[in-house]
């Protein structure tokens, strides 16, 4: 079972790299979105065991949200804007991704020395997993021109917090977990139409000329 | 009853958008303010039931913040039917680039602002850390529409940076939420509760570490929202590009809904026994934002601009308030009371003179007292007040707060509180003095020079309240600031 | 008794090598329809090259003739090096995975000043692309080596590929597959395979690996094709040797199960030929800092 675990985070891993390499938005979406299916299955293979209708559903809805209506959202918001289907990135491919070795490698040692309590979900990298996605989100964020992407960098960085939490928080009250879900759907619904706002406006999704409020 | 202040508003939220001719949905935005309003009231007179066991409470600082919600809203509600009736429909043209742009359909508006209503009395009233975070976001995602209201690019960029700043640094007290959980966990496996008096029973079993990083994020995450440097770069352009009755809203309610968040995380690390450590972070905060708030009032041109440092700076004073404990915490509850009606006043006033004057630049503005004498005495009078002069409110609870410093020792904190505070008021009163003094110079275009009797009913009824806060303290609302400033342990 | 192993399994890299460009051109062509050349084509254009004479141009220097067999030989001294089938090497001791990363970096030290000796300006630009390459390619290699080196806890290729057994793969299966992984792309680069290099192009400026070998002739083009061919079938055996590791313990059947996985290899790269296009020129590089991060994934695994 430890291993399944580890194979799992070393994907969620690889999904984080790939979501940093990646050049057309439509393979940054599709990476996203697998990253929330995943992250949806994990809590079925927690230790805890009882496999109970509550978490079966909540996995079940959060694979629909994540890995189905966001992705579809996401993709509406570029068919309409009808951008450039490229990233066009501050820092360049190969840039991000020795920074996201780097960033990996930190994640990896500072993992490790947390204290941690017994987690729900064994595997000593599901901290640094959690760690490395957060981070990965956070830069996805910054580097990135499209407003798309930034969406991408957010859902990123939620499902890194998300994984944090199913591994260490047994048993979140439904109604919080329902309430997070909620929030990061109508938060993702919100930005859809912003962007599409901002296409309509400016005819083109790039972030780094909405600068005319200064000071 | 605190079921029904949150039902209610969500349910007229819904209506508002089914519902097509103007008239009845504002009359509904009206009902549905005096009503919440009156619920309010009665449940700070005699307390209400806790609801959804135990998760809603209104204890102290619930009804505190709840309170100056309602009152801000009923008043923005009255502005709001005036400036909603006013305002062209169709194409327009801005007065600052002439960009044509539209207004968003109004029934997005009202509903937008009767959810955001919802979320912020729920924020007020939750006493367990999931359903805090759940509502603080629910908050954000409601008042973006409300920012994107005059649809040119300015606002939408305006908007596009609080929902992505603002809901980064909520994921952020997301991931505070969950270190909270691993910090309060229970050695024999029982699962953890975040309810509030849950973690306040656990007492010194916390796990430190994960404690005061569990603090840490929840304080960058919620101080994203309330407006701390070095996160408040949402904050200027949020607040100056949004219609003002909306400015009012977000710098009077919604900042202290945030600064709500930190405080439950303050009280937790006070039962703890770590609330040193959480007051040192908010006494640098407090002092940060302050600083960076009187480095851009200093050279700000933009008057609405000014207002929105001026609720950095006073959201500094609030974390600085706390940071001292004491007298301090007391100050600061007080403080957000007074500043919360003094900047919605000034907000709405604000309102009017962008409608008369047709300009944002405080340049071009002057004689506001001959051509709008309540608009333009009410500017003074609350530059005033938000600047810390007596007799107005502020300056009692701004005065407590450096009571507070010295008697904690905090010397030089008391200096540069001071130092920042003559600063701001240095930039703020003289933008005021010139846009009130003087002869009225020619103003572009049609410029109303008429003061309707919904524009000025609410700001002078804030302003009134104001000048009252700053002679004389009723008992209920004192009462009730001990009480809050008991519970959050100063 | 148990260096007749090593040594029949060298003699079988020799003679096998030429077999693999068959069979992955065989693949190739009925993926096309084809009926395709004779699986021992290879062996009939080497001959028929031994038999021909020579041209070399009078701007070349004893560099361009020494190319070819500094190539060879350092591919034959490889072969020593490498287990075949679960026995060790002919040679082995602690730390021979780096003389066998650094024999084919002589190797090609000596294809690309050979293809810089001519003066030729689509040979030069053959040169600087295959270094830029090499280049990146080589801290791959090394990273998924050691990986995997942690993981069976040898410095030695002898120590580590016929230790391995499909309990290493169910122990540390997310490192293995990294690495293995990251050889594999190594492995593609290193034998200019698509989808690095297209083999089959006969565009000099689409050309990495070709365009260095245009203007030998004679025995010399004998010794670089077969030295590919060696080449392949050495790198081959890395990468089965880490991907399938079957041992049963008795030599023969080993050796023919080993075998038989070379020649799936060489299916398979021929399948990977057939479905691929060559990526463009710029997407080399990001290509392969990407089995780099691969390669340092598997490595931080393994460390921790």
């Amino acid at each position: 079972m430890e291993t399944l675990i580890d194979s799992v985070m070393v994907v969620i891993l690889l999904s984080n790299l790939l979501l940093l390499g990646s050049s057309r938005l439509a393979a940054c979406i599709r990476i996203v979105a697998t990253q929330g299916i995943i992250l949806g299955i994990l809590p079925l293979l927690s230790s805890e065991g009882e496999i109970t209708i509550r978490v079966v559903l909540l996995a079940a809805w959060s694979i629909a949200l994540k890995g189905m209506v966001f992705p579809w959202l996401l993709n509406r918001a570029i068919r309409d804007a009808s951008v450039r289907r490229e990233v066009e990135p501050f820092v360049g491919y190969t840039t991000s991704l020795l920074l996201g070795s780097a960033a990996l490698a930190v994640s990896l040692w500072a993992g490790l020395r947390l204290p941690l309590p017994p987690a729900a979900v064994h595997s000593s990298l599901t901290v640094p997993v959690a760690l490395f996605t957060i981070m990965t989100g956070l830069f996805v964020i910054c580097s990135r021109r499209k407003a798309l992407n930034q969406v991408l960098g957010y859902l990123a960085l939620e499902n890194g917090i998300y994984i944090f939490g199913v591994a260490f928080v047994q048993k979140a009250p439904l109604l919080v977990e329902l309430g997070i879900l909620l929030d990061v759907f109508v938060a993702v619904f919100v930005m859809g139409i912003m962007i599409f706002h901002i296409n309509r406006e400016f005819d083109h999704i790039d972030t780094d000329q909405l600068s005319t409020l200064k000071e | 009853m605190i079921t029904a202040l949150i039902i209610l508003p969500t349910i007229a939220g819904l209506l508002a958008l089914i519902i097509r001719p103007n008239a009845p949905r504002r009359a509904l935005l009206l009902v549905t303010a005096t009503a919440h309003a009156g619920l309010t009231a009665f449940s700070w007179i005699s307390g209400a039931s806790p609801a959804l066991s135990g998760w809603l409470m209104l204890d102290g600082p619930g009804i505190l913040f709840l309170g100056i919600t309602s009152v801000l809203f009923l008043a923005a509600s009255v502005y709001a039917v005036g400036y909603l009736s006013h305002e062209e429909k169709g194409k327009r043209s801005d007065f600052e680039e002439g960009v044509g742009f539209i207004n968003a359909p109004e029934k997005v508006f009202t509903g937008a602002l009767l959810f955001f209503l919802a979320t912020m009395t729920l924020v007020a009233a939750s006493q367990h850390f999931g359903l805090l975070w759940v509502a603080v976001e629910a908050t954000t995602l409601a008042s973006a529409p409300l920012i994107y209201f005059h649809r040119h690019h300015r606002s939408l960029e305006a908007t596009w940076k609080y929902l992505l700043i603002c809901s980064v640094g909520i994921a952020l007290a997301l991931l505070g939420n969950f270190f909270l959980a691993v910090a309060a966990a229970a050695h024999d496996g029982s699962s953890t509760s975040l309810v509030l008096s849950d973690l306040l029973r656990q007492g010194p079993h916390f796990n430190i570490p994960w404690l005061r990083a569990a603090f840490l994020f929840l304080l960058v995450g919620y101080g994203t929202k309330m407006g701390l440097a070095p996160m408040h770069t949402w904050l200027p352009d949020a607040h100056s590009e949004a219609p003002s009755v909306v400015s009012a809203l977000l710098s009077g309610a919604l900042l202290n809904c945030a600064f709500l968040g930190i405080l439950r995380a303050q009280q937790v690390l006070g039962a703890a026994g770590q609330g040193a450590f959480g007051r040192e972070l908010l006494l640098v905060f407090g002092l940060l934002s302050m600083a960076v708030a009187a480095v851009f009032i200093l050279s700000q041109a933009d008057y609405k601009r000014m207002l929105a440092y001026s609720s950095v700076e006073h959201m500094g004073i609030l974390s600085l308030g706390i940071g001292l404990g004491g007298s301090g915490t007391f100050g600061s509850l007080l403080h957000a009371v007074n500043h919360s009606l003094t900047k919605a006043m000034l907000f709405l006033v604000a309102g009017n003179i962008v409608t008369a004057f047709r300009t944002k630049q405080s340049g071009e503005i002057s004689g506001m007292l001959r051509v709008l004498p309540v608009s333009g005495g009410l500017w003074l009078m609350g530059f005033l007040a938000i600047t810390g002069s007596p007799p107005f409110g502020p300056f009692l609870s701004e005065f407590t707060i450096l009571k507070a410093a010295a008697d904690t020792g905090n010397g030089m904190a008391a200096v540069i509180y001071l130092s920042l505070l003559a600063l701001i008021f240095i930039g703020m009163m003289t933008a005021a003095l010139r846009m009130t003094q003087g002869l009225p110079e020619g103003t572009t275009g049609e410029a109303r020079r008429t003061e309707g009797v919904l524009s000025i009913a609410s700001p002078l009824a804030l302003g009134i309240l104001v000048l009252v806060l700053g002679l004389y303290v009723p008992p209920p609302l004192r009462d009730v600031v001990r009480e809050a400033a008991r519970v959050v342990g100063g | 008794m148990n260096m007749i192993i090593p040594i029949i399994n060298v003699l079988l890299a020799l003679l096998l090598a030429p077999l693999l460009p068959g069979i992955i051109n065989r693949t190739k062509a009925i993926f096309a329809g084809r009926t395709g050349q004779p699986l021992l084509q290879l062996y009939y254009d080497i001959f028929r090259l031994l038999r021909k004479g020579a041209v070399y141009s009078r701007t070349t220097t004893w560099i361009f003739r020494a190319g070819p067999i500094v190539g060879l030989s350092s591919a034959i001294a490889a072969a020593t090096l490498v287990p075949f089938g679960g026995s060790r090497a002919l040679l082995a001791f602690s730390g021979d995975l780096f003389l066998f990363a650094y024999l084919f970096g002589l190797g090609r030290f000596f294809t690309v000043i050979a293809a810089l000796d001519t003066g030729s300006a689509f040979e030069g630009m053959g040169a600087s692309r295959e270094a830029q390459f090499s280049a990146l390619a080589e801290p791959v290699l090394f990273l998924g080596l050691v990986a995997v080196a942690r993981e069976t806890n040898s410095l030695s290729l002898s120590g580590m590929l016929p230790a391995m057994t499909p309990e290493t793969w169910i122990k540390a299966g997310p490192v293995l597959t990294l690495a293995a992984a990251a050889i594999l792309f190594v492995f593609l680069t290193e034998n200019s395979r698509i989808p690095v290099d297209d083999p089959n192009t006969h565009l000099e400026l689409t050309m990495i690996h070709e365009v260095m070998v245009l203007d030998h002739g004679g025995p010399d083009f004998a010794f670089i094709q077969y030295g590919a061919a060696l080449k392949l079938w050495i790198f081959g055996e890395l990468l089965t040797g880490i991907l399938l590791p079957l041992h049963t313990g008795w030599p023969p059947r080993d050796e023919i199960i080993a075998i038989a996985l070379m020649a799936a290899l060489a299916v398979a790269v021929g399948i990977i030929e057939s479905t691929m296009a060559r990526l463009r020129l710029v997407r080399i590089p990001q290509i392969l800092v990407g089995a780099g991060t691969l390669a340092l994934l598997s490595l931080l695994l393994a460390l921790r």
